[in-house]
């Protein structure tokens, strides 16, 4: 049998078979159970979801280019910014980090040959497709115009296609809970001889905490959803006003599930800002539980606020000011990971390529974004931005120049090791600091224009509004500029990037002791972990230990 | 300081706005030094510790607790402080003072209407003595809506089942501009109205007369002319020719209708009648079908007046 | 798949397990995480439940003397019986009597189509009513305008059970079949498990719902 002492593997560079070539069939990609395979799959879908939705974006800023109509109707304009929210929500920021970048790295991680279920985890993307399908299909039918909260009574009098998009996103809801379910049980069960809890890099530790929002919150969104979809089919009046329903009672419903779905697009960002800052300062981690524990306080009090979404709904002034005290908690272990990272810079080795140059954006947007959270939880100035561009600007810093800065940062970063190719990092860096200029200039005068009153969802505006709206368009412009270019030099890099070495960055977790790209199975040995993820005063050899894979000699069949 | 205020935030006309544009800027200028605060520091760390080789060594810090305490207890401390003030702020915007007067207000799709007391009935425009505090009673008629006067900084929900309450006190007299904050489909943003602070004997004199004008048997094209603005008609139909979310009134009458399943038909009055009880019965084409059915909403009379009002419109 | 005994003990576990026992817990953690979204899946409608009869107490009264409170009894019973069959016929793989557990597998089949066939009679008689959810309904019995509500609560509780016992008699069908091919063993028995756990929570939904919506007075 095996030989089980531990020892220090090499790893081979630049290897000719992985898990990209090993079977090239049309088959062995879309019946993939390789996670690798499978995240790809993802990666690519919602790269398109993404662009879908940027390019109604667009339209939607150019057509606030004038106060009134300038080339589409009201009704063109609601559903497509419904859509935008919609696809943005649904199809990409919540699949986007956990289930194209999770899937890809979460085993490699933790030193496994796959998730737990790879069955389950090859459902789960078709369960994406098919929701998605459904999605298109609503837009096929002319789109829906309640915008992506669906609220009642309007959905339920609305004549557009709400029937096929909110399906669409209960099944989506189905495939994001078995992703949760798929991690959960991978984390605890699937983890490297050695890989304690404590060792375990944060990413994994901010998937784990998305897992279990995915697991608690979506059902109530599916359930939720499946009410709506009776009341506009059936008539069961438990959220219409005219059959005796209550229409708070389904923002209730919504936000439950919906404000702890603004954490499951944020803290994997956080997980992956924390693999950026640590690799690039090559320092250890300032407060390893505090980030840990902090993403599973926020997935824990973000169950508890969904209220503040409703401050001036009519719900009683109790329930307001206990939904606001607890508002202010999320604040803290949210400000506690910001100062933990800058922290972490202090006395590092810092590398400024461009996945760190993504995680420094991050902290600046994401600090802007959280503080303007402060002010909304704040009850009395609340009631006066409450619904204005001011909430707009502040989750598109959240969600974008959060999130998406994170997964971009997470992209770069991982990119030579799920492609095998290098990018070219100049005009990385150039798109970056594009990026970071269109994003502020699009969003920055949203804040203002709120502030000054200006309502969000409005088709038409008064002149006051128009010269801070015309400079948020010209910011989304140089925002598809940015993302164009990254566009161009990633495919370039695909087609005729250098190859990429094992460890270009200098990574201590396991991803980085295999080769670029992985083996089919990830590892060639069975990796023994002795040192955490972020002891960079430990000499490198210690991180490649392993023992003897027993199944080696006999290589599974293909699937 | 004053300035930056004045530009960012809309000028304050209530008693309640004072207090919360403070709060705004304290949040304002807190955020600001942490963010300048953690800048410096991310440019400082990123030019002071730049990599100089590549076997630069780093020390090992894995915590501070006295460091970690302090950014963990201030600001927790300032987080107390705005949850405090906000609540203060709040509790004062929830409880209308005893003696305020009292308004009705309905939203629909997509316009205003504000009932007072006294029987008398106002489309679009609230108006409001100066120096007095106003309690707003609101209920929306069909779905959800919002009023939200950015001058006031208030902001209330109108449900369909149950009223919602707002108050305000504007001690000078002006106009302000009310929007609806509540999406509610096609003609959201054309669902504005204003606020009308008159001084005090100015806005009874107004009351009066409004109410001498409803008592009197008006001709039916003065009254559907009253009936169109009550009723927010003008937030989609011009009387000027402009297209808007639905057709002008301006020639409409005796004029040829095309409508979007390809049939067509002259608009006479049993045409007119029918648009404005059954919803999108017929639905001009370039036009989306978003008109809500006035059913039970206006009596016979007021339907002829709107008709004769349409009439005269040619 | 060869059955030599070798490796007929290690054909069950997946490439990517370590071990069986790294395979089971894994398969046995997964579907207690599942039965937690299941759970909360029902606690919206048991949410909604819990607001409306607040709401309307008397209402909830008037309607449950609208239910057959015994059908629902037996039915109650019936679901009981099941799970026990079910436990039986997991220890009986574990010992591995594998016809003993088929035997049980196919009662727990034969109650659960029973507890089907009770509910088909109680929901004929109340469409015969006019009780019919949402805006169908045109019962006129009790008076109250909401009633429409309870009814719409009704179905959307039992009906979503009533789904989840027709997937259980799928599943357990698969694992008799599965059993009668010889799939499982002392060694290997996970699926009989894990559908156990899923046939428990069924069983348990229901012996909530019979009280709240059957049993109010």
């Amino acid at each position: 049998m095996a030989n089980t002492t531990i020892r220090e593997f090499p790893v081979e560079e630049y290897p000719k078979t992985h898990y990209l070539n090993h079977d090239k069939t049309l088959k062995s990609w879309l019946l993939t159970i390789d996670h690798k395979r499978i995240g790809l799959m993802y990666l690519a879908s919602i790269i398109f979801f993404f662009f879908v939705g940027g390019v109604l974006a667009l339209v939607l800023r150019l057509e606030l280019w004038e106060p009134a109509r300038n080339f589409m109707d009201a009704d063109t304009y609601n559903r497509i910014f419904t859509l935008h929210g919609a696809v943005m929500i649904f199809l990409f920021i919540i699949p986007s980090i956990p289930a194209a970048l999770g899937n890809i790295f979460l085993p490699v991680m933790l030193g496994a040959k796959d998730v737990a279920f790879p069955r389950l985890n090859l459902a789960s993307f078709y369960i994406y497709v098919f929701g998605a399908f459904f999605t298109l299909y609503s837009m096929a039918q002319g789109g829906i115009d309640t915008g992506w909260t669906f609220y009642t009574p309007y959905s339920t009098t609305t004549g557009s296609a709400v029937v096929s998009m909110t399906f669409g996103v209960f099944v989506m809801g189905f495939s994001s809970i078995l992703t949760g379910l798929n991690f959960i049980v991978t984390i605890h069960k699937m983890r490297a001889p050695g890989l304690i809890w404590g060792k375990l890099p944060l990413f994994i530790w901010s998937l784990y905490a998305t897992a279990i929002i995915q697991v608690l919150a979506t059902p109530v969104l599916a359930i939720t959803l499946l009410l709506l979809i009776l009341e506009r089919t059936l008539g069961i009046g438990i959220f219409d006003p005219a059959l005796g329903g209550d229409p708070v009672l389904y923002q209730h419903f919504f936000w439950f599930y919906s404000h702890p779905a603004v954490y499951i697009m944020i803290v994997p960002a956080f997980g992956i800002i924390s693999e950026l800052i640590a690799t690039f300062s090559r320092k250890t981690i300032f407060g390893y539980w505090a980030i840990a524990f902090s993403s599973l306080a926020i997935a824990f009090i973000g169950f508890l606020v969904w209220g503040h979404h409703m401050f001036t709904s009519g719900q009683s002034e109790l329930s307001t000011v206990v939904f606001s005290f607890l508002t202010f908690f999320v604040g803290l272990p949210t400000g506690i990971k910001i100062l933990n990272w800058v922290a972490t810079m202090y006395k590092g080795s810092i590398w400024l390529q461009s996945p760190m140059i993504y995680a420094i954006m991050f902290l600046f947007l994401f600090t802007i974004g959280g503080l303007t959270g402060i002010m909304l939880g704040a009850l009395s100035v609340d009631i006066h931005l409450h619904d204005t561009y001011y909430v707009v600007a502040h989750f598109h810093y959240v969600m974008m120049g959060g999130t998406v800065f994170a997964f971009l940062g997470g992209l770069h970063f991982w990119w030579p090791k799920f492609t095998g190719k290098m990018f070219n990092e100049f005009q990385a860096k150039i798109a970056a600091v594009i990026l970071f200029i269109g994003f502020n200039m699009t969003f920055l005068p949203q804040f203002v224009m709120g502030s000054q009153g200006m309502p969000r969802r409005y088709y038409g505006y008064i002149e006051q509004f128009q010269t801070l709206h015309q400079y948020s368009t010209v910011g989304s412009w140089v925002l598809g500029v940015g993302f164009l270019l990254i566009a161009w030099y990633l495919v370039q890099s695909l087609r005729k990037g250098d190859a990429a070495p094992s460890n270009p960055w200098g990574g201590r977790s396991l991803e980085w002791m295999t080769s670029s790209p992985m083996p089919p199975h990830n590892f060639d040995y069975v990796p023994v972990v002795k040192h955490g993820p972020y002891d960079y005063h430990q000499p490198i050899a210690e991180f490649r230990l392993g023992v003897e894979d027993p199944h080696s000699s006999s290589e599974p069949k293909s699937h | 300081m004053e300035r930056l205020r004045d530009y960012l935030l809309p000028e304050q006309s209530s008693t309640l706005a004072t207090d919360v544009d403070n709060l705004f800027m304290f949040i304002n200028y807190a955020s600001v030094i942490l963010l300048v605060g953690i800048t410096i520091a991310l440019i400082y760390f990123s030019w002071k510790y730049k990599r100089k080789s590549e076997s630069d060594v780093t020390p090992v810090i894995r915590h501070n607790l006295a460091l970690e305490l302090t950014w963990t207890i201030i600001p927790l401390i300032m987080i107390m402080i705005v949850f405090a003030w906000g609540f203060r702020g709040y509790m004062t915007m929830r409880n209308a003072p005893a003696d305020s007067m009292e308004v009705y207000v309905t939203g629909l799709s997509f316009g205003w209407q504000f009932t007072y007391t006294n029987g008398v009935l106002s489309g679009s425009d609230l108006y409001v003595p100066a120096g007095r505090p106003v309690k707003l009673l609101m209920q929306s008629r069909d779905v959800i809506h919002s009023f939200f006067v950015p001058d006031f900084r208030i902001k209330q929900d109108l449900m369909p089942n149950r009223y919602t309450t707002v108050w305000f006190q504007a001690d000078e007299p002006g106009q302000h501009i009310v929007y609806c904050t509540e999406y509610c489909g096609s003609g959201h943003s054309a669902m504005m109205g204003r606020v009308i602070v008159l001084p005090e004997a100015e806005f009874t004199a107004w009351l009066s007369e409004e109410k001498a004008k409803s008592e009197q048997e008006l001709p039916l094209a003065r009254l559907g002319e009253n009936v169109f603005s009550q009723q927010g008609c003008m937030a989609c139909h011009s009387v000027d020719g402009d297209a808007g979310i639905g057709p002008t009134f301006k020639g409409l009458f005796g004029s040829t209708r095309n409508f979007t399943d390809g049939s067509s038909t002259t608009a006479d009055e049993s045409y007119l009648r029918e648009s404005i009880l059954v919803a999108n019965a017929k639905v001009v084409a370039g036009f989306a079908p978003a008109m809500p059915s006035y059913s039970g909403v206006l009596s016979d009379r007021q339907v002829d007046a709107l008709i004769e009002y349409i009439k005269e419109l040619n | 798949m060869s059955h030599t005994d070798a490796s007929h003990a290690h054909s069950h576990v997946q490439h990517h397990f370590v071990d069986s026992d790294q395979q089971f817990d894994s398969a046995k953690l997964g579907m207690w995480v599942f039965l937690v979204t299941e759970i909360l899946f029902f606690g919206g409608l048991f949410v909604a439940y819990i607001v409306y009869r607040a709401w309307n107490p008397e209402l909830f009264t008037m309607a449950a003397t609208q239910l057959d409170t015994v059908m629902g009894g037996i039915n109650t019973l019936v679901l009981i019986g099941s799970s026990l069959t079910m436990a039986l016929a997991i220890r009986a793989a574990q010992t591995n009597e594998a016809r003993k557990s088929m035997i049980y597998l196919i009662s727990t089949v034969a109650l659960a189509f029973v507890f089907m066939i009770i509910k088909y009679f109680e929901y004929t008689h109340k469409f015969d009513m006019g009780i019919f959810p949402g805006e169908y309904y045109t019962f006129t019995g009790i008076d109250h305008p909401r009633a429409h509500i309870f009814f719409s609560i009704y179905y959307m509780m039992t009906g979503l059970h009533g789904i989840h016992v027709i997937i259980g008699i799928g599943v357990i069908t698969w694992l008799i079949i599965k059993t009668k091919n010889g799939a499982f063993n002392s060694e290997y028995y996970t699926p009989v498990e894990i559908t156990g756990l899923y046939w428990h929570l069924v069983d348990i939904v229901w012996i909530f719902l019979f009280p709240l919506l059957y049993l109010i007075d």
